[in-house]
């Protein structure tokens, strides 16, 4: 294998299919979870607008019954697992070694394992479509619904299956990311110098840990009473399937967190830089993230309110519920905080920012009204609840998304997103978000339950999903013109210079596209705003050496190969175990490999 | 540069712990809930179990006890190797090495042997919800004291070629200690949770 090692200036060698195949450089890593992620954000999209155009008159027959349950199980699993966080490992894959000083993460080629293997189970999870019909019971598949009386094709073993491999996947990629957030700051860089959004994407990390493997016994039990005879959710022979709700969402409300703080670490960063001032709270802010993590722990039956707690429980998770508003207020107090009395600069990237705060803040105060168990039980299983969702997590974290997109993109291609393009972006997207989700406030207070694939005509609900679906063909055309943007750049020449925004962080302290080693030299931080600290100080960046050696992983194939290796793992269990079989063997011989594999 | 350090084993971090060692405590922390989760599972469906055998009916604690002990022998043994490891005493290394690994496949002949004996005395997965509960729990800690097996014994594969682990040797096997112990200690609070309190 070719190794890194040589002198400044590095040549580019060309890139090929083999070099993204073998890579593991966290920035090609994270562009190809950015691509793979982005796609699958489409197809979601593409999905919900079925399920749109179906809704938009009564009696709708686009699709029957049967596709349109598919459709809305699979718009949710696409759009959390295989969109909305990818997405943000892609952020965070491509930043965190760049943001607080390092040349990679602490494991490259773990990394490239997390996204190979994130590869396979999304693959595997879209392929059900194909093959036999995709999950069809929500993205909770609440017992008995998942059994295999209700759910009898295979629709239900692509989820446990599928969910079980993006999980490892996401443990993987966790582990890495916190080690490499303790382990591999540059020197200065302390705990409370860490940028808003790596301190996000810390808690991020440890949500998932400490999750994962409550969803894994889930779904390990569920494969079980599906395929290996056992009865852990069938309440005839003595199971529960309120275990399965326990732990599904043991699992599943901090996952919300997940979907939601990387977009809240983003404006955090987005909102100081175009507000020309340090952000409002820097301290408040952390702990409120780190407070919203611990108590994401302890919501998570508020979900279940209507299955009969009892009142001791129902009092307790109201109280978590409702003290959890008290660390997302602080952050929405400290965000307005920054943008108080700042010379504000309303570019593309502000926009979003900006309308996080304000598309964030309705969603969470819907979320509040949810925390009494009376008003939930009238709302429980309603549009209201479908609006408070796509309030926090598209005005919430797709927003948050797009709006680190148009602010990194200069880093990461050398090239600005077209302002005025952007800016048409925005407003499609803004009022095209609030003209689909806004109007299910009413529909769901008026009475229309979720999950129907259609209604009858004098139930009063016509108008406002007719309102909802127009919504919806505005957020694709306003994805349509991002696209144009995107392909319309990319075909400029780059312009970028390190730092375009004058921005404090460390990622704007290297070229734009950054080298493949980062820095030529590993930056030493003075301030929680490195770079305004020098700026002000006159303190000049250090000059490279002439002549520098910089020692980089060389790359590898034993991630792809092992991540081939879980996928068959995982075909084989639906299919025939032979090739379970097999798949284990190729793990085990990669791990060898990868293990003996010299890394200078 | 920092990065040429990486070949020389332990490198400067942040935390002045390893990489690999902080891996692996954070690992833990995730397996802590898998465990705890399972264990769960098995008191909530304790009582729900319609037909029998129940525990009573099928647990034989002199013979768990035996297997217990030997788990509790290859964390001993595990221990000398990690000290020799450290100390660069090859040999007992690689003796202290293989012994847990045997100590290691005797418990997990131990667990063949009662999950053949349970199952011969009508326990099974679809039985009722003690076998559902109980076979997967105990199941998935062979599986790891499995997947132990086969990590030592790459180990010890490693420690026989010419380098040795080399001169991270020590680091490696302290590692692979800490995952041994902790499959350890779950068994024992498997074996007191789920044999011993009635």
């Amino acid at each position: 294998m070719a190794t890194a090692t040589g002198t400044l200036p590095q040549v580019q060698e060309e890139t090929t299919i083999w070099t993204w195949l073998t890579t593991v450089d966290h920035k090609k890593i994270g562009t190809m979870y950015g691509i793979s992620g982005f796609a699958f954000f489409l197809l979601a999209g593409l999905e919900a607008l079925i399920i749109r155009t179906q809704l938009a008159v009564p009696n709708g027959a686009v699709v029957d019954a049967d596709r349109y349950n598919q459709l809305f199980t699979m718009h949710a699993l696409t759009m959390i697992f295989l969109g909305i966080m990818p997405l943000g490992a892609a952020f965070f894959n491509y930043f965190l070694p760049l943001m607080i000083g390092a040349r990679d993460v602490a494991f490259p080629r773990l990394n490239a394992l997390s996204y190979w293997v994130f590869l396979g189970g999304a693959l595997l999870l879209t392929s059900s479509f194909i093959f036999g019909g995709a999950p069809d019971g929500g993205w909770f598949a609440y017992a008995p619904l998942s059994d295999e009386e209700f759910s009898p094709g295979a629709g239900l073993d692509f989820y446990a299956i599928g969910l079980l491999i993006l999980g490892t996947s996401s443990l993987m990629a966790s582990l890495n990311f916190a080690v490499t957030v303790f382990n591999m700051r540059a020197p200065g860089m302390s705990m409370m110098r860490l940028p808003v959004f790596i301190w996000m994407m810390l808690v991020v990390n440890f949500l998932l840990i400490l999750s994962l493997p409550v969803i894994t016994v889930a779904l390990v039990q569920l494969v079980f009473d599906r395929n290996f005879t056992t009865n852990f959710f069938t309440p005839a022979e003595g199971g529960d399937p309120i275990l399965w709700q326990h732990l599904f969402w043991v699992f599943a409300h901090p996952e919300v967190y997940v979907l939601i703080l990387p977009s809240m670490g983003i404006v955090s960063e987005v909102l100081p830089v175009f507000s020309r001032k340090p952000l409002f709270g820097y301290a408040a802010i952390v702990f409120a993230g780190v407070a919203i993590g611990v108590l994401g722990f302890a919501v998570w039956s508020h979900h279940m309110f209507t299955t009969g707690l009892g009142t001791v429980p129902q009092i307790v998770f109201t109280a978590s519920t409702m003290a959890i508003a008290v660390p997302t207020g602080i952050k929405i107090f400290n965000w307005m905080g920054t943008l108080y009395g700042g010379s504000i600069h309303f570019n593309t990237a502000m926009y979003f920012a900006v309308s996080f705060i304000a598309l964030f803040t309705i969603g969470g105060i819907s979320g509040v009204m949810h925390a009494s168990p009376p008003v939930d039980s009238q709302q429980q299983d309603t549009y209201f609840i479908v609006a408070h969702i796509h309030y926090v997590l598209f005005g919430g974290a797709i927003v948050g998304i797009f709006s680190g997109l148009y602010y990194w993109f200069p880093k990461m291609t050398g090239r600005f997103l077209d302002e005025r393009l952007g800016k048409i972006h925005f407003w499609l997207m803004f009022i095209g978000m609030n003209i689909t989700f806004f109007p299910m406030h009413f529909l769901g207070l008026s009475g229309m339950p979720r999950r129907i694939y259609t209604y009858d005509a004098d139930l009063g609900w016509e108008t406002w999903n007719m309102v909802a679906t127009i919504g919806s063909y505005m957020l694709a055309l306003s994805i349509i013109v991002f696209l144009v943007n995107f392909f319309w750049t990319m075909r400029k020449e780059p312009t970028a210079t390190d730092n375009p925004w004058d921005a404090p962080t460390l990622e704007w302290a290297t070229s734009s596209p950054p080298p493949e080693h980062d820095f030529d030299v590993i930056p030493e931080v003075r301030d929680r705003d490195p770079l305004w600290y020098d700026r002000d100080h006159g303190i000049e960046k250090v000059e490279p050496p002439s002549e520098m050696h910089i020692h980089l992983p060389p790359p590898s194939y034993f991630p792809l190969l092992i991540g081939l290796g879980v996928l068959l793992l995982g075909v084989g269990v639906l299919s025939h175990l032979a090739l379970t079989a097999l798949g284990v063997v190729i793990v085990i011989y990669s791990i060898w490999g990868w293990a003996l594999e010299p890394t200078e | 540069m920092e990065a040429t350090e990486a070949a020389h084993g332990e490198h400067h971090t942040s935390l002045g712990v390893d990489n690999r060692m902080l891996l692996m405590w954070i690992f833990l922390a995730s397996e802590c809930l898998f465990f705890g989760s399972l264990i769960s599972t098995y008191l909530i469906y304790k009582g729900e179990s319609l037909v029998r055998p129940l525990p009573d009916d099928v647990f034989d604690i002199p013979l768990t006890s035996l297997s217990t002990f030997v788990l509790l022998v290859s964390s001993f043994t595990m221990v000398l190797a990690v000290y020799a490891a450290h100390h660069n005493f090859p040999k007992m290394m690689k003796l202290s090495l293989l012994s847990t690994i045997l100590l290691g496949l005797v418990f997990l002949g131990f667990q063949v042997y009662e999950f053949r004996l349970f199952g011969s005395e009508g326990l099974n997965l679809s039985t009722n919800q003690f076998g559902a509960s109980f076979f997967v729990l105990t199941g998935f800690h062979g599986v790891h004291v499995g997947v132990g097996v086969l990590y030592l014994g790459s180990m010890l594969i490693g420690s026989m070629r010419r380098n040795g682990l080399g001169p991270s040797g020590g680091l490696y096997m302290e590692i692979a200690g800490l995952y041994w112990h902790f499959v350890d200690i779950v068994w024992i609070v498997i074996f007191t949770v789920i044999y011993l309190i009635p």
